[in-house]
C-alpha cells in the first residue's frame, strides 16, 4: 500500500531559503546534471566552514602549519642542545641535586647509579647566525639562518602516549580537541576539496612508537574538525576509491541521484541537515578526484624527488614531506607528519645517525622548497618531539625526559637564525626563558592571529581552551 | 527587557537536536529565532546561569581564588555587605552594589574586570537588574534538593493530555501560546518507535500490520512488542556502553586487547530482563562485595575496570594509580550523578559546591580495587573472573580426575627408586665443587626458564630439520632485508656467571638460504650485550660499532653444519657476577636452525643452576636428620629429572598441556576484587608526586550529607547503596533526563553530563522531578519510564517544524513537535545489513571484526597487529559488537561519531561530514549490503523495474516512491543497465564485492545495475534519519 509522505507538504508548502541558497535549487540542478552529464560542473556549492574567528585578534602571520612530529622523543642532547660539561662528566655519576625527587621513566629504581652520558655526536656552528647544532643533521644545520631554535621547553608527561596527548591537546586527559582541530575550528579551511587537517605517518630508525587517533581527534569539537589520516597503502584516504566496477561517471550518477532525491525530501520534511548533507556529498565526490591526484607524487620533477629523497609510493618520511608541500599549496590548514623513529633507549649514537638518514635531508628540502616557492613566510614549520631525553645514560641510550628539551620553528612569522632559552649546564632543566607546552600553543595560535584565551568552546559547563588556563605568547621569537 | 531566552545554551554541542547546520549555529544566526517567554524571572532558570558563568570563577565555591571575600553562589554571600555596601537589595536595584559594579561607568571599577573573558551581555545585565527589581527571590540550585512529585498542571486541552507527561508539556505550551503538533502518521510512528527502541527499521509486514490495526491499543501493543524484543537490550546497551566507556582494548600506548565483553552482554541482559536500576547500579559499582556474588555480579563489577590502563615501559605505577583513581571519580560521578566532580581534582569546584577533598574522599571508595598501576604486556589484565562453559567444566573435571590418579603413581615410592635417588644425591654432592668443564643447557627442547617469550619459537623435529641436541631444534626464517629474532626475558631460572665461563649456542645455517648475519644477545637488565657473525646488518647496538653492545665476531659460520658459537662474556660487557635473565637469537634474512644454548661452565656451577638452592642445601643435610620438608623437596626434584619416570611424567605433562589448552579457551572478563585499600591523599593541584596532602577516608560529597557510618571505613557497596538511595537527589534525575534525550533528542535539562550550576536549568523542572520520583517509586523500573515516555502524546507528535515554531522555539525545547536526528553509527550499519538480510541476530559473545581498510592498525605496536576481518556470521553482527579499539576505532564507526570510549560520553556529537558520504558510498560493508539487497530486489521485488523500485522503497523507507522518485531511479537503473551490459567485466567486479555468496541465477549486469539503485537507497538522507 502506498503511503504518501507528501500530504504534509501540501498543507504547508514553503520555499525556504537557507544561507541565501534555495535547497530546491540544488535539487533541480543535481537532477539536471544526472540527466545531462555535461552539467556536472555545475554541481552544488560547498558550504565551507569559515571559522569561528571572523575577525583576527592580532595580525595573522601564518596561514597554515606543517608540524613535523618526531614521535618517540628525539634527544635534545644529540640534535639541538650542545652540552660540553655533560661531555666532561661522561661516565661520572649524575649529580643528585638534579635528579632527586624528579619523575623518571625506565630508569626507575636506579636512582643511586645514574651516570652521565656525554653527547654522542659532535656539534658545530652553522650559517651566518652561527647556530650550534649536531653534525648528525647536516641538512637541518644548513637551515640555521631560517630557523628559530627553542632550547627551553618543558612538558608534564613522561610516557609517550600521554606526552603526545599533552603536546597535541594541552592535557593528558583524553577527549579534548587536538591543536589541529582547534585551528580548523578557529579559522576553517581554504580548500573545498580536501580535509582541512591532514595527518601523515612514517617510521624508521628505532622501535616504532605506537600512536593513537586521539592525537588528531577533534575531542568534544564536532567531527568535521578531526584530522584525516592519509595512508601510503590502500586508499590514500579511507573509502576514497570507487567500488570495483564503478567508474567515475557512474559514481557521479549515484551521487547525483542521492543529491536529487535528498533535495526532494527536503521540500517535504524541511530538514536543514539535508542541505548540509548535499554539500558533504559534493565534497566527498570531489575528494575522490582530488585526493588521488594530490597523493600521486610521481609527476613531480625528478630533481624535486631527488632533493627530498622521495620515492613515489614508499610511504617514507621523505615522500610525506613532499606531500606536505603539496597539501600546503592547496590550502590545507594543518598538516601533521609523524615519524615514529625516535625512542632511543639504547645505542643512541647509531640510532641518531640512522634516524637522521630518514629525516634530515627531507626536512631541509621541505623548508627550502617552501622558501623557494615564497610559501615559507606564511607557513609555520615546527620540528620536535613529545619530550627530550635524559642526560643520564640508560645503557648506551637515554631515557624519557620532560624538564628540558628543544624544538625548532621556521617561517610563519617566526624569526629565523635565532636561539631562544636554555637548559642548565647538563641539559637537565630548562632554566632560561622557559617555554612550557602551553606557551608553545599560545604562540602558535598568536601567529595565526588568534588570542589563545579567546578561542574557547563550552563543554560540560566549562569554557575549554587549547591552553587550559595557562599559556603566554613567546614574543621574543616573533618576527 | 522582560524577555528571557530558553536558549541553545551550548548550540554547537546540540547539533543533533535542532538539526540546524553547524554553520548557522556557530555564526550566531540564531538570535532572531529565540523563543519569547512572558513570565516572571526564575532564579534557577534565568539568574544562576549568569552569575555562575560571569561571577563564580572569582566569587564562587573555591576559596583559594575567591576575591574580596565575596561569594555569590550562596544566599548568605549574595545578600551580605562585605565592604559595608549591601550586594543585593531586593526590589532596589539602584541600591544594590552588584548593579553598581556591573554597570560602573569607570571601566576600572566595573565587574567583571576588563581582562576577564567573562563579560556579560547587555541583555544579561538587564536580566539581573530586572530580577532584583522583581524582589530578588533566591532559590537553592534545583538539583541539590530532593525531587518532589508535583501534580501536573490543569490544561485547557485536557483531551490531548494522554498521561501526566503530556499535561506538563502542554501546560507550558499553553502558557507560551503554542499548540502541540498533530500526531505523526502511523508509518512515521512505527519507524520512530522501531528505531528508538530496537535500532532496527520495521519490515513492510510489520508496517502493514500496524497500519491495519485500528484497535485503540494498537500503539501500545506495538510498544509492548518492541520492548520485549532482545534488540531493545542491545539498543539500550549501546548508550550505556558510551557512558561507562566500554571498549575492548586498554587504551594507552600499546592499546592491548583486554577481555571484558561479558560485561557488555551483562548490560544487554540486564536491560532486556528489566533489572531494577538500583540493583544494576549496585552490581556495577560493587557486585564483588555482595554476599556470595554470582559470576554475573562479578562480571558486572567489571565496571570498575573499564578505565583506560597502561602497560607502557617506564610508566610509573604511582602516577597511573592516581590517574585511574581520578578517572573512576570523573566517570562514576558523570554516569550516575550527572556531576562534574572531575573538576575538583586540582582545586575546589569553581561552580558547584564540590571540594577537592570531596574528590579524593570519593576516590577513596575505589582504593580497594585490586590491580597494578602498570599492567604486564600480554597478560590477562588480572584480576579476572573465569566463565567456563559447562562442556569446558566437565572436560577439565575429567582431566583433573586422571591427573590425580597419575600423580598418586608418580609420587609413590619403591625400594628401587629410592636406591636410584640415593645414587643421584651422591652424584650431586660429588659435583658441587667440581671444576671439570661442562655445558650448562639453558635452552634446549623447550624454553623452560619462565619469564616472557618474544618472537616466534618454532620447534621442529628430526624428521623435518637438522637437530643437534635431544629431539628438537628451532627453525627461524627472515624475509630478505629484515631482522627476525626469538628471545626470552625475565627468566625465573637465571644464570650467575663465574670466572672462566663462556657463552655458547649451536646454529645450523641453511646453505640454500643463509642469513647475512646471525646475532646472539644476552640480557642482564638490558640487552646491550650482543655478538654477531657475518655482515654488519643488524641495527641493534648500532651498525658500524665494535662495542660490547654490538660486537663483531668474524665471518658467518660454516654453512650446512652444526657450529658452536662461543663468546667470552667480557667481549659483550659481562663479567663474573653478572646475572643473566634472558637470551635472544637474531638473524638478518635467510633461514637458520638454532639448538642447545647456554653457558660453558664448571660441573659445580651447572649443578647449582640445575637445582634450586633449597634442594642442594637439603641434599647436603645428613639423611638421618633431614626434615620432612627437605625429604619431600629432594624426592620431588628427583622425580622431576629422573629418566626412570619419563613415561608417567610425559603422561602428566600431556594432560597438563590439554588442561592448559582448554583453560586458554575459557572466556573470562575483567572483574573487581577488593583488597587492602591504598592510602588516599588529597593531591595538591592534582600532583601525584606531592605527598603533603591530608589522608582521606571514603566519603560522599560533604554538602550532600554523609553515610552515617562511624568507626569504620565505608565501602564501595555502601557508596553504591547511597547512589540509588532516596536521599540522593541526583541519580534518578540524571538517568531519566538521559532517557528523555533518547526519545526527544535532548534532555529536559539540556546538558546531559552536568546537572550542576554550569548545566541548564530544566525546561520543565516539574516534569523532570515527576519522572525521577516515578522512576524511584516504580522500583527503578526502566521499561516503565520508557513506556510512559513513548506512549505520551508529546512523543507521538510530528517532527516537522512550522514557521511559528521556528520563530518561537527553533531548538524545540518546548516540544511542540518531535525532533529528528541522524541514526547512530552502529544502527546505520545494522539497517544496511538488515535490508540485505545479512544481519545475524545473535546476541553477545566476543567482539567481532567487520571489514576494515588494510594497514589501519599499522600505527599500533607492542605488539604489532594485523587486522583479520571475520568471515561467516561474525562478519554480519550488529555494530554494537564491533571490536572497539580505543586508539583506532573502526573508521566507519568513527566517521559517524561513535566515541572512542576513552572517557564517559553522555551525548554523541552528530556531525555531517564528507567522510560519512565516502563511507556509505564506498565502504565494502555498504557496497556488499547493496549488492545483496539488489539480489533481493530482483528475486523478491517482482518483474517490472517499477515494481522492484517500489519494493525497495517499501523495505527501506516503509513507503512507496513518488512518481518523480520512481522516474529518477528508473533513469539511473536503465543507464547503468545499458552500461553494465556493455561491460560485463565491470559488472562482475562490482557484484564481487564482499564475501556473501553470489546467487547463480541472477545476471551480473542486472545485478550491478540494481546494486547502483540499492547504493543510492542506502545513501539517502531519509534512510539514515529518524523522523
Amino acid at each position: 500500500m502506498a503511503i504518501d509522505i507528501h500530504e504534509e507538504t501540501n498543507l504547508h508548502l514553503t520555499r525556504r531559503t537557507f544561507l541565501g541558497k534555495t535547497v530546491r535549487g540544488v535539487g533541480s540542478l543535481a537532477l539536471a546534471s544526472l540527466l545531462t552529464p555535461s552539467l556536472v560542473n555545475a554541481a552544488p556549492e560547498i558550504e565551507r566552514w569559515q571559522g569561528i574567528v571572523t575577525a583576527p585578534h592580532a595580525p595573522p602571520k601564518a596561514k597554515r602549519i606543517i608540524h613535523l612530529c618526531m614521535a618517540g622523543g628525539p634527544s635534545h642532547l644529540e640534535t639541538l642542545d650542545y652540552k660540553p660539561q655533560l661531555a666532561e662528566l661522561h661516565g661520572q655519576p649524575m649529580p643528585k641535586s638534579f635528579t632527586e625527587g624528579q619523575p623518571i621513566a625506565q630508569l626507575q629504581g636506579q636512582a643511586d647509579s645514574l651516570k652521565c652520558l656525554g653527547p654522542t655526536h659532535e656539534f658545530k656552528k652553522y650559517g651566518q647566525s652561527g647556530q650550534e647544532m649536531s653534525t648528525a643533521f647536516p641538512h637541518i644545520g644548513s637551515l640555521a639562518d631560517d630557523i628559530c631554535i627553542v632550547r627551553s621547553l618543558k612538558t608534564e608527561q613522561i610516557n609517550h602516549d600521554p606526552a603526545h596527548t599533552f603536546m597535541n591537546t594541552g592535557t593528558a586527559i583524553a577527549g579534548r580537541p587536538s591543536m589541529g582541530s582547534w585551528l580548523l575550528y578557529g579559522l576553517g579551511s581554504e580548500n573545498e576539496n580536501l580535509p582541512g587537517y591532514v595527518v601523515l605517518v612514517s617510521s624508521g630508525g628505532g622501535q616504532d612508537q605506537p600512536i593513537a587517533t586521539r592525537q588528531w581527534h577533534s575531542g568534544f569539537l564536532p567531527g568535521q574538525f578531526q584530522g584525516v589520516q592519509f595512508h601510503s597503502t590502500g586508499d590514500p584516504v579511507h573509502y576514497v576509491s570507487n567500488p570495483g566496477g564503478v567508474n567515475t561517471e557512474q559514481q557521479r550518477d549515484v551521487v547525483d541521484t542521492v543529491q536529487t532525491l535528498n533535495g526532494m525530501l527536503d521540500e517535504t520534511v524541511e530538514d536543514p541537515a539535508i542541505s548540509t548533507r548535499i554539500s558533504q556529498y559534493e565534497m566527498a565526490f570531489r575528494m575522490q578526484t582530488s585526493v588521488p591526484e594530490l597523493s600521486d607524487i610521481s609527476k613531480e620533477p625528478q630533481h624535486v624527488l631527488d632533493a627530498y629523497g622521495a620515492k613515489p609510493g614508499d610511504g617514507s618520511y621523505a615522500s610525506n614531506c613532499l606531500l606536505a608541500r603539496r597539501l600546503a599549496e592547496r590550502g590545507v590548514r594543518f598538516i601533521q607528519l609523524y615519524h615514529r623513529g625516535w625512542d632511543h633507549h639504547g645505542g643512541i649514537e647509531n640510532a641518531i645517525k640512522t634516524t637522521s638518514g630518514y629525516v634530515d635531508q627531507a626536512t631541509a628540502a621541505l623548508v627550502n622548497d617552501l622558501k623557494q616557492r615564497g610559501m615559507l613566510d606564511d607557513t609555520l614549520v615546527i620540528w620536535g618531539g613529545e619530550f627530550g631525553r635524559t642526560p643520564m645514560a640508560q645503557g648506551t641510550g637515554r631515557d624519557h625526559h620532560i624538564k628540558g628539551f628543544s624544538m625548532w620553528m621556521a617561517g610563519g612569522g617566526v624569526k629565523g637564525g635565532i636561539s631562544y632559552g636554555n637548559t642548565d649546564e647538563l641539559g637537565y632543566n630548562s632554566v632560561e626563558n622557559i617555554v612550557h607546552v602551553h606557551d608553545f600553543h599560545a604562540t602558535m595560535l598568536h601567529l595565526f592571529g588568534i588570542n589563545h584565551e579567546k578561542l574557547v568552546y563550552r563543554f560540560q559547563g566549562r569554557d575549554f581552551r587549547l591552553t587550559d588556563v595557562h599559556g603566554h605568547v613567546v614574543r621574543d621569537i616573533l618576527a | 527587557m522582560s524577555q528571557t531566552q530558553l536558549s541553545p545554551l551550548y548550540p554547537s554541542r546540540r547539533v543533533r537536536v535542532p538539526y540546524v547546520s553547524l554553520m548557522v549555529l556557530l555564526l550566531g544566526l540564531t538570535v532572531a529565532l529565540q523563543p519569547v517567554y512572558a513570565e516572571k524571572l526564575q532564579f534557577d532558570r534565568d539568574i544562576r546561569p549568569i552569575l555562575s558563568d560571569k561571577c563564580y570563577a572569582c566569587h564562587g565555591p573555591d576559596p583559594a581564588v575567591r576575591q574580596a571575600n565575596l561569594r555569590l553562589d550562596t544566599k548568605e554571600g549574595a545578600f551580605s555587605a562585605p565592604s559595608g555596601y549591601p550586594i543585593i537589595v531586593p526590589g532596589e536595584p539602584e541600591n544594590s552594589e552588584l548593579v553598581l559594579r556591573i554597570t560602573h561607568e569607570n571601566i576600572d571599577q566595573r565587574m567583571p574586570p576588563q581582562i576577564s573573558n567573562r563579560q556579560p551581555t547587555q541583555e544579561q545585565i538587564d536580566t539581573l537588574i530586572q530580577w532584583i527589581a522583581e524582589g530578588a527571590e533566591w532559590e537553592e540550585h534545583w538539583v541539590y534538593s530532593l525531587p518532589k512529585r508535583v501534580e501536573p498542571p490543569v490544561v485547557e486541552n485536557a483531551a490531548w493530555a494522554r498521561n501526566p507527561i503530556d499535561a506538563f508539556i502542554l501546560g507550558r505550551l499553553e502558557t507560551e501560546g503554542l499548540t502541540p503538533s498533530a500526531e505523526a502518521d502511523k508509518r512515521t510512528l512505527i519507524r520512530r518507535l522501531s528505531f528508538d527502541l530496537t535500532g532496527l527499521l520495521p519490515t513492510p509486514a510489520e508496517v502493514e500490520q500496524f497500519l491495519r490495526d485500528e484497535s485503540p491499543d494498537a500503539y501500545e501493543t506495538l510498544v509492548n512488542r518492541l520492548l520485549s524484543e532482545h534488540q531493545y537490550g542491545e539498543q539500550m546497551a549501546m548508550y550505556w556502553l558510551d557512558l561507562v566507556r566500554y571498549a575492548d582494548t586498554s587504551g594507552y600506548h600499546a592499546d592491548e586487547n583486554v577481555s571484558i565483553w561479558p560485561y557488555r552482554d551483562y548490560v544487554i541482559k540486564a536491560f532486556n530482563d528489566n533489572m531494577p536500576f538500583d540493583q544494576f547500579t549496585i552490581e556495577n559499582l560493587a557486585g564483588d562485595l555482595l554476599p556470595n556474588p554470582t559470576p554475573a555480579q562479578k562480571v558486572a563489577a567489571g565496571y570498575n575496570r573499564l578505565n583506560q590502563t597502561t602497560s607502557e615501559g617506564g610508566a610509573q605505577a604511582k602516577e597511573y594509580l592516581a590517574i585511574y583513581a581520578a578517572d573512576r571519580v570523573r566517570t562514576t560521578a558523570s554516569v550516575w550523578l550527572g556531576a562534574t566532580l572531575g573538576c575538583a581534582q586540582c582545586h575546589d569546584h569553581k561552580f558547584d559546591p564540590y571540594t577537592a577533598k570531596d574528590f579524593y574522599s570519593f576516590a577513596a571508595f575505589f582504593a580497594d580495587i585490586k590491580g597494578p598501576g602498570v599492567y604486564g604486556g600480554g597478560s590477562k589484565w588480572e584480576p579476572v573472573v573465569m566463565l567456563p562453559t559447562s562442556a569446558q567444566e566437565s572436560a577439565l573435571q575429567d582431566i583433573d580426575d586422571e591427573l590425580t590418579k597419575l600423580e598418586r603413581v608418580f609420587k609413590a615410592s619403591s625400594p628401587g627408586l629410592e636406591a636410584q635417588q640415593k645414587e643421584w644425591e651422591d652424584e650431586v654432592l660429588s659435583l658441587l665443587d667440581s671444576t671439570e668443564l661442562t655445558d650448562f643447557a639453558w635452552v634446549d627442547d623447550a624454553q623452560a626458564n619462565g619469564g616472557r617469550n618474544q618472537g616466534t619459537w618454532t620447534f621442529v623435529g628430526k624428521n623435518e630439520a637438522p637437530v643437534f641436541s635431544k629431539l628438537l631444534s628451532r627453525r627461524q626464517t627472515a624475509e630478505a632485508g629484515k631482522t627476525v629474532q626469538h628471545a626470552f626475558q625475565g627468566a625465573n631460572r637465571k644464570f650467575t656467571l663465574a670466572e672462566g665461563d663462556k657463552l655458547f649456542a649451536y646454529v645450523w645455517i641453511d646453505p640454500e638460504s643463509p642469513p647475512e648475519t646471525v646475532m646472539l644477545q644476552w640480557n642482564d637488565g638490558n640487552w646491550d650485550h650482543r655478538a654477531f657473525w657475518g655482515e654488519d646488518k643488524i641495527d641493534f647496538g648500532g651498525i658500524g660499532n665494535d662495542t660490547p653492545a654490538h660486537k663483531p665476531m668474524g665471518p658467518l659460520p660454516a654453512l650446512g653444519e652444526w657450529v658452536r658459537l662461543e663468546v667470552d662474556p667480557a667481549d659483550v660487557g659481562l663479567e663474573p657476577g653478572s646475572v643473566l635473565n634472558g637470551m635472544a637469537f637474531a638473524q638478518f634474512g635467510g633461514t637458520a636452525y638454532w639448538d642447545l644454548a647456554g653457558i660453558a661452565t664448571t660441573r659445580g656451577s651447572a649443578v647449582k643452576h640445575t637445582h634450586t638452592e633449597q634442594v642442594i642445601a637439603a641434599i647436603q643435610v645428613d639423611p638421618s636428620v633431614r626434615t620432612t620438608s627437605q625429604r619431600e623437596q629432594i624426592a620431588a626434584e628427583y622425580r622431576r629429572i629422573t629418566p626412570a619416570l619419563d613415561g608417567i611424567r610425559n603422561q602428566i605433562a600431556d594432560l597438563q598441556k590439554q588442561k592448559g589448552e582448554i583453560e586458554a579457551q575459557i572466556p573470562y572478563s575483567l572483574t573487581t576484587e577488593s583488597t587492602l585499600p591504598r592510602t588516599t591523599r588529597v593531591l595538591p593541584r592534582g600532583n601525584w608526586l606531592d605527598d603533603s596532602g591530608e589522608i582521606v577516608e571514603p566519603m560522599i560529597p560533604a554538602f550532600l550529607g554523609d553515610l552515617g557510618i562511624k568507626n569504620r571505613r565505608p565501602t564501595r557497596l555502601e557508596l553504591a547503596r547511597w547512589v540509588v538511595s532516596k536521599e540522593n537527589p541526583l541519580t534518578a534525575r540524571a538517568f531519566v533526563n538521559r532517557l528523555w534525550a533518547l526519545y526527544f533528542g535532548t534532555g529536559l535539562s539540556g546538558v546531559l553530563d552536568d546537572l550542576g550550576a554550569q548545566g541548564e536549568s530544566p525546561v520543565h523542572p516539574e516534569l523532570l522531578d515527576w519522572l525521577a520520583v516515578e522512576f524511584m517509586e516504580s522500583g527503578w523500573n526502566v521499561k516503565h519510564i520508557v513506556k510512559r515516555i513513548v506512549t505520551s502524546n508529546a512523543y507521538r507528535q510530528s517532527s516537522k517544524p512550522t514557521e511559528v515554531l521556528d520563530e518561537k522555539d527553533a531548538y524545540n525545547r518546548l516540544l511542540a513537535r518531535q525532533s529528528r536526528w541522524r541514526l547512530d553509527a552502529e544502527v546505520i550499519r545494522d539497517n544496511a545489513l538488515l535490508l540485505s538480510e545479512l544481519l545475524v541476530p545473535k546476541i553477545g559473545g566476543p567482539s567481532v571484526r567487520p571489514y576494515q581498510p588494510i594497514g589501519y592498525y599499522s600505527n599500533l605496536n607492542f605488539p604489532k597487529r594485523t587486522y583479520m576481518h571475520d568471515t561467516g556470521e561474525n562478519q554480519y553482527r550488529r555494530g554494537l559488537y564491533t571490536h572497539w579499539q580505543r586508539t583506532f576505532l573502526h573508521p566507519s564507526m568513527m566517521a559517524f561519531d561513535a566515541p572512542s570510549r576513552q572517557e564517559c560520553t553522555a551525548e554523541r556529537a552528530t556531525s555531517n561530514t564528507p567522510m560519512q558520504a565516502l563511507t556509505l558510498l564506498n565502504d565494502p560493508t555498504y557496497v556488499e549490503a547493496a549488492r545483496v539487497f539488489a539480489t533481493r530486489i530482483i528475486q523478491e521485488g517482482g518483474e517490472s523495474v517499477a515494481a522492484r523500485i517500489n519494493w525497495a522503497y517499501q523495505w527501506t523507507l516503509s513507503r512507496m516512491p513518488q512518481p518523480k522518485e520512481l522516474e529518477i531511479m528508473t533513469n539511473l537503473y536503465e543507464k547503468h543497465q545499458a552500461e553494465y551490459t556493455a561491460n560485463l567485466d565491470a559488472a562482475n567486479a562490482l557484484v564481487a564485492t564482499g564475501e556473501a555468496p553470489m546467487t547463480e541465477d541472477v545476471a551480473p549486469d542486472q545485478l550491478a545495475a540494481w546494486t547502483s539503485v540499492a547504493r543510492v537507497i542506502l545513501n539517502l538522507h531519509e534512510t539514515i534519519t529518524r523522523y
